[in-house]
């Protein structure tokens, strides 16, 4: 067991908007050491991003607001930071790659200038321009990518998607962050090429020894990549296990359901998927936010919100099932 | 093979950009028989879409023929009768701008009852409620607007738009990529029902190949323009021949051990599609081949039969058929 990184405690985020408050995060709950390679799954619209971005307080505040909670990295509590500590995490201990590297890059300035804003950003200053640059071809280099002194020239839009999800990737992980936050980093690119980056992410993150959190709602990503999973739906935590665990003994009913609507390569069929959609965050059911399309829900689960029950080591599920 | 509905030969659709020509479908020839399914996979910028869209009219195929139960089609909508445009359809990607969002359900799904003249003015709504209660929505859905709805409820209106002229043929152009996995298992199983019930036809375009497995008769594999690889689905996923398949296959990331083990042995994916406009001398998968030969980048290899209905156009076959 290494030491602990980030604990978030019942974070709960509202958004204000034009007639009332969206309740998005309702209760989310994580722990991760250092080191560890950690999965985020949910669908769209669970609330995964949001949680991403409370950790690096990149949230737009207003209309967002945070109710309630603690962001706890490395003992400090994130979301009582000033402006000035939280330069330092963004410098030197989280850095994010975003879901589409088109919209991440600036289209109006060459990679190499922003690759080289970023180090010069997470070293204080320290570096020659020299250094700065030879840092940033090896950032390039490292990503496998060919002829780096040319792409520092290229802008954004000379480059493949691929190639541009690498650029975020080699500056993400140039400041030399802690943590990385990667929130679907191949949800736009072709199967063969995510398979590429995933396998280049997963490289670099070992050798640098980075922890890692993956945001995806692709569950075969998660089982190849991550050691534990948090499955998320409608703003809470419902499910955590050792990733091995999760997937052979899945217990929530909605991460069962999910797991049997994954189509297979045996080709027995596809399950009937989850009746129903997820809740109006306007006005969001009480008690389990899941109980409306929950095949097993029972009168508790209208009225109270489930706690987390230990169904076995590291295995705890946000259910009233598993109460005993 | 005379029960083809669908045969497409040689076909060819190029765009003249400045860039130079974009050879989006370059010489794809299959054929679709009725009520069967054949899955057409490719990733992006392959040219899954063009063949869709030539196949509906859309584009003007550039060469090539397009027959469509056993008449010729190689022409563009406006050119082609309604009879025809009745029976084949089309469900878009994204819902969210295939329905015009101005306009209510009644309005979107009346449209094509109208056109087509199928029923009377008067029993109009009945049928839209008929329509509706196809793709298991109740039927005061039609006073709702494309916003007021769920992604995966506003697919189900595109397919009760496609079914609307009563088809026999319909393109579905990766009718679940813009959705969940719990609503996809929703639609899919939708149209594995519709499809018995009606005697469909589909030309199933994804580029999941976990989903083609369950949904696809046959499947045919898309790179650049070309067709490198068609089978049974059974036999495609059992005995995957081309390279780039077996590629694709062992790139597909999957929840069971089960499945681990149908995989081919992993073969690391390398290098870059290339750009459309400026695709590779001879085989346009040579550059990222793991078992490329001295042939591969001189000469463009031909579609070979290695097994009776188990075609594949790579130079490694080339001798045994």
């Amino acid at each position: 067991m290494g030491k602990r990184l980030l604990e978030i405690k019942n974070l709960q985020v509202n958004f204000d908007v034009y007639g009332g408050s969206l309740k998005v995060l309702n209760g989310v709950h994580l722990t991760m050491e250092e080191g560890e390679k950690v999965g985020l799954v949910g669908e769209t619209g669970c609330g995964k991003t949001t949680t991403a971005k409370s950790v690096l307080k990149i949230l737009p505040m207003p209309p967002g607001k945070v109710m309630g909670g603690e962001i706890l990295f490395r003992d400090a509590d994130i979301l009582k930071m000033n402006d000035n500590e939280m330069r330092q995490i963004h410098a030197h201990e989280i850095s994010m790659i975003f879901q589409d590297p088109t919209a991440a890059l600036n289209p109006v300035f060459t990679i190499g200038q922003q690759l080289m804003e970023a180090i010069k950003y997470s070293s204080d200053n320290s570096l020659s321009r020299k250094e700065i640059k030879e840092q940033a071809v090896g950032a390039l280099r490292d990503v496998s990518l060919p002829d780096p002194e040319r792409i520092l020239e290229n802008y954004p839009i000379q480059l493949s998607g691929g190639m541009r999800q690498r650029i975020c990737i080699a500056m993400a992980l140039a400041t030399r962050s802690t943590l990385l936050i990667a929130d679907e980093p191949t949800t736009s690119l072709d199967v063969t090429i995510q398979d590429q980056v995933l396998r280049l992410l997963g490289a670099l993150v070992r050798e640098k020894d980075t922890s890692t959190i993956l945001i995806t709602h692709s569950l075969g990503v998660v089982r190849e990549w991550t050691e534990r999973v948090y499955v998320m739906y409608a703003g809470s935590m419902v499910e955590t296990a050792g990733t091995e665990e999760l997937f052979k003994n899945p217990l929530h009913p909605y991460t069962q359901g999910l797991m049997a609507a994954v189509p297979k390569l045996t080709g027995k069929g596809i399950a009937s998927g989850i009746e129903g959609r997820i809740p109006d965050y306007l006005d969001p059911p009480p008690g389990c936010r899941f109980h409306p399309r929950c095949p097993r829900a029972f009168d508790t689960c209208k009225k109270e919100k489930p706690p987390y029950f230990d169904a076995d080591a590291g295995h705890q599920v946000a259910c009233f099932l598993y109460k005993d | 093979m005379n029960n083809e509905i669908l045969t497409a030969q040689e076909l060819k659709k190029h765009f003249h950009t400045n860039r130079g020509i974009v050879r989006a479908a370059d010489g794809v020839s299959f054929g679709i028989r009725e009520c069967e399914t054949l899955g057409l996979v490719g990733e992006s910028g392959s040219g899954k879409s063009t063949v869709a869209y030539t196949i509906m009219g859309i584009y003007q195929a550039t060469s090539g023929d397009l027959l469509f139960k056993g008449k010729d089609i190689t022409r563009e909508s406006a050119k082609r009768s309604k009879k025809l445009k009745q029976d084949i359809q089309i469900v878009f990607q994204d819902p969210g701008s295939s329905l015009n969002p101005r306009r209510s359900i009644r309005q979107i799904m009346d449209l094509p009852l109208n056109v087509h003249n199928i029923v009377p003015k008067a029993r109009r709504d009945e049928q839209i409620a008929k329509l509706l209660e196809m793709v298991e929505l109740p039927a005061d859905f039609m006073y709702k607007h494309p916003l007021n709805i769920g992604g995966g409820e506003r697919q189900m209106i595109a397919i009760a738009r496609a079914l609307a002229t009563d088809p026999s043929f319909i393109v579905l152009d990766e009718p679940t990529s813009a959705l969940d996995v719990s609503v996809q298992a929703k639609i899919i199983n939708l149209l594995i029902d519709l499809q018995k019930e009606l005697n469909l036809t589909y030309l199933f375009i994804t580029h999941d190949l976990s989903l083609m497995r369950n949904m696809a008769t046959r499947v045919a594999i898309m790179y650049l323009g070309k067709i490198c690889e068609i089978a049974t689905t059974a036999e495609f996923f059992s005995k995957p021949l081309h390279p780039y398949t077996n590629m694709l296959l062992s790139s597909i990331p999957v929840v069971s051990a089960e499945e681990e083990d149908l995989k081919p042995k992993k073969i690391v994916s390398q290098g870059e599609i290339p750009s459309p406009v400026n695709v590779p001398p001879g085989c346009s998968f040579h550059l990222r081949c793991p078992n490329r030969i001295d042939i591969c980048d001189k000469v463009d290899p031909k579609i070979t039969e290695p097994e009776p209905g188990h075609q594949v156009r790579c130079h490694l076959f080339e001798g045994s058929s």
